[in-house]
């Protein structure tokens, strides 16, 4: 069964700035190929998952004040689904790392990431988040959340509007819509791999 | 009798600088006899710490003192400490005196590591407890292999020591333990929906109600202060606006008139009108935001709608201005980086309009509320004493009758010129935190009113030369932020980057009456004091 381009309800696909990345992912799934009945399951799970998607609150930062804004009533994101912003990582599909991770905070990060139930997933937001940013010299800051948990989208900016979060958002949509939970590589064994790749990060995790 | 009289009548070996605000020179072994003076003698009765800065002039470790007497017009007075043992160095603490020394001790002794004598608690603030060196000094090894990225938690957090002067003139160290045995100890944070950020209190509890609460601040500890001595003036302005994003503008505004103040730059009249007026659509913004959280942490979710509707017009002004709706970056060395935006006037004036009505809907929303009131009225008691005393400034401090509005007290900017009330109340409790926050509004919207046709026309910034260099000496301006008083502290050798910059946050302050407020109120009380309070985590940080 072929895999169709993942669509976003009121944004075509032409207007995403990178497809490049997407086109090659949907390249390749159908190159492996899948029968008919697993893929119809596929994509009835993406389909729930990327628009239920619960984030945890994990604000550190500028960064989440702006989330909150995206919360409130002019950026509204409950009309995506995600909505319902979970306290606890067990209740919890992604993590949103907004605002600098320094080095007393990375342990709890990691647990946190630990926390969340599969499949899970992870944005950086903001400069801090995927590099340091303005921190990055500094003596105890983490530049970049990739050097301890792996990271699905980055989305720039000092503090990111609350536009650009939403755009990082659907790319993640965008990205769970072609996962295959079935027959194709699971996300799990993905981590299990960064951590192969990366001894030093897993420590005792 | 002039303090420098009495000063010397106390301590002969002082000696004096003149600059900005008086600084005074004691021998380490004096300064015990000379701090107690310094508060209790009524002719110097200076009863407010206003900032403690630790420093390393490479061949000396040291301590420069800040103190404010309130009743004599606030006039403040510098008093340098400084010992030149670099293994050992040994300072009398003053925590004992001011309570707010206590964790400003702790902080200096975590990036220099100063100890200082008879301190109950010498822990680190903001690093882990198994850090190696004292990031903060001159000769600190920034070799990322000495401290790499911890995988697991710290050890022994329950453990503390303190240094004790013995009988006989030697000092030990006598290690104790944070909690006593058999505590029941509740962790709130880091990763904690109402802690406003990534704040961690350990809390030690009898049934529900608190006994303890030890604060554990540092994850969000960005180094900011050492950051800024390897970059040049112009480039640290940026660093104030990620301290506390809710007053960008008044900390970015304070950095600029410290540098101002010691490059002897005059700000054009335009740009003294603007800057005053962005500080108070960032102190609105702000309260909104604060009521909006207050409300959410104790479970009123329509109230944070509400504060938001009016915060996101206030953050448009900004947007079209200044070109971001946070960390504006609007401040610079001389004046404000870009002229107004056209529709500037007619959008505060749309906002002025609008914001009396809006600010009844609030009270009949929330203020008024019986569960509302139920949970703050009461709750989180600080009496005008300990205000002064651990130097909580800000609606906080106005909210325990406290008067310490850095506008009245030191006017700068357009502050002289505009007619306001400085909002005091005597509740002392978090029900008179919050209600201060709401009137404030009412009289930043007096400010703006008063203004906002009056914003006269000329030039938006000084003529300030291409490489800023300050020349050598020491400077400590304050405003008003948002949440209280605000300082900056620059001590410059002449060159192009700066020596040694220190920001004291009010929002460091505020943390520390945590312990005070919390003892004896239930656990859940905890998130109302810490809510009214309204701290913003990387201010204390940094």
């Amino acid at each position: 069964m072929a895999v169709k381009e993942p669509s976003i309800k009121s944004m075509k696909h032409e207007d995403f700035k990178d497809n490049e990345y997407i086109d090659k992912l949907v390249e390749e799934l159908n190159a492996t190929g899948a029968n008919v009945m697993v893929g119809k399951l596929d994509q009835l799970i993406n389909w729930g998952i990327s628009n239920s998607l619960w984030p945890l609150c994990f604000g550190t930062s500028c960064c989440a004040i702006e989330f909150m804004c995206l919360g409130a009533a002019r950026y509204d994101m409950a009309r995506f689904g995600f909505e319902v912003a979970r306290n606890s990582p067990r209740q919890a599909d992604y993590i949103m790392v907004q605002g600098t991770i320094v080095h007393k905070m990375a342990p709890a990060l990691v647990r946190l990431y630990d926390q969340l139930a599969e499949p899970k997933y992870v944005i950086a937001c903001g400069g801090c988040a995927v590099s340091g940013g303005p921190f990055k010299k500094s003596y105890c800051v983490v530049d970049g959340v990739e050097k301890i948990i792996p990271v699905d989208v980055y989305i720039p900016g000092c503090p990111p509007r609350p536009e650009a979060m939403f755009y990082g958002l659907m790319q993640l949509q965008r990205k769970i819509k072609l996962q295959k939970f079935f027959g194709g590589v699971n996300r799990q064994e993905k981590i299990q791999d960064f951590f192969r790749k990366h001894p030093s990060e897993a420590g005792e995790y | 009798m002039s303090v420098k009289d009495c000063i010397s009548k106390i301590c002969p070996s002082a000696t004096f600088e003149e600059g900005d605000i008086l600084l005074v020179n004691v021998p380490a072994e004096d300064w015990r006899k000379l701090a107690t003076e310094l508060k209790h003698n009524p002719e110097l009765n200076f009863d407010v710490l206003t900032a403690v800065v630790g420093m390393d002039w490479k061949e000396s470790l040291g301590v420069v003192y800040y103190f404010t007497a309130t009743s004599r017009k606030w006039e403040m007075i510098s008093v340098k400490v400084a010992v030149t043992d670099r293994e050992n160095p040994y300072i009398y603490t003053v925590s004992d005196l001011w309570k707010v020394a206590n964790f400003q001790e702790r902080e200096v002794y975590d990036f220099f590591g100063i100890k200082f004598i008879n301190h109950p608690d010498m822990r680190r603030f903001f690093l882990r407890n198994d850090w190696k060196g004292y990031p903060l000094r001159k000769d600190y090894d920034a070799d990322p292999k000495l401290n790499p990225i911890p995988v697991d938690d710290e050890k022994n957090e329950d453990d503390t020591v303190s240094y004790v002067e013995q009988p006989d003139g030697t000092i030990k160290g006598i290690p104790g333990k944070v909690f006593k045995e058999g505590d029941y100890v509740v962790n709130v944070g880091p990763q904690h929906p109402s802690t406003h950020g990534v704040m961690r209190f350990r809390a030690a509890i009898d049934g529900e109600e608190v006994k303890k609460v030890d604060v554990v601040s540092g994850y969000i500890h960005r180094g900011i202060e050492k950051l800024c001595e390897s970059l040049g003036y112009p480039q640290i302005l940026h660093f104030t606006d990620r301290m506390d994003y809710m007053s960008a503008h008044q900390n970015r505004h304070c950095l600029c008139m410290c540098i101002e103040k010691a490059m002897g730059i005059v700000v054009p009249e335009r740009a003294v009108v603007i800057r005053t007026m962005m500080d108070e659509l960032m102190r609105i913004s702000s309260h909104l935001l604060s009521f909006g959280c207050t409300a959410m942490d104790l479970g009123a979710t329509t109230a944070f709608f509400y504060g938001f509707r009016e915060r996101e017009q206030i953050l448009d002004i900004f947007e079209k201005t200044c070109g971001a709706r946070m960390s504006m970056n609007y401040n610079v060395i001389g004046g404000v980086i870009a002229d107004l935006h056209p529709d500037f006037v007619k959008d505060v004036k749309a906002l002025l309009a609008i914001m009396p009505e809006r600010l009844k809907e609030y009270h009949k929303v929330y203020s008024g509320n019986i569960i509302a009131k139920n949970r703050m009225v009461g709750v989180g008691h600080l009496s005008k004493e300990d205000a002064i005393n651990y130097c909580i400034t800000g609606p906080s401090g106005r909210g325990s009758n406290w008067s310490c509005d850095c506008r009245k007290k030191h006017p700068y900017a357009a502050y002289d010129r505009v007619e306001f009330d400085e909002v005091l109340l005597d509740g002392c409790d978090s029900y008179s935190r919050y209600m201060v926050r709401m009137k404030e509004i009412e009289q930043s919207c007096r400010i703006l009113e008063q203004l906002v046709d009056r914003i006269p026309e000329g030039d938006i910034r000084a003529q300030v030369p291409k490489i800023v260099k300050l020349p050598a000496g020491h400077w400590y301006t304050q405003v008003e932020a948002s949440r209280g008083t605000f300082g900056v502290y620059i001590e410059s050798d002449g060159g192009k980057n700066p020596f040694r910059v220190h920001f004291q946050s009010p929002c460091f302050n505020l943390v520390g009456v945590m312990d005070l407020c919390c003892r004896g109120n239930m656990i859940a009380d905890l998130i109302t004091i810490g809510a009214a309070l309204d701290f913003v985590i990387p201010d204390i940080d940094r």
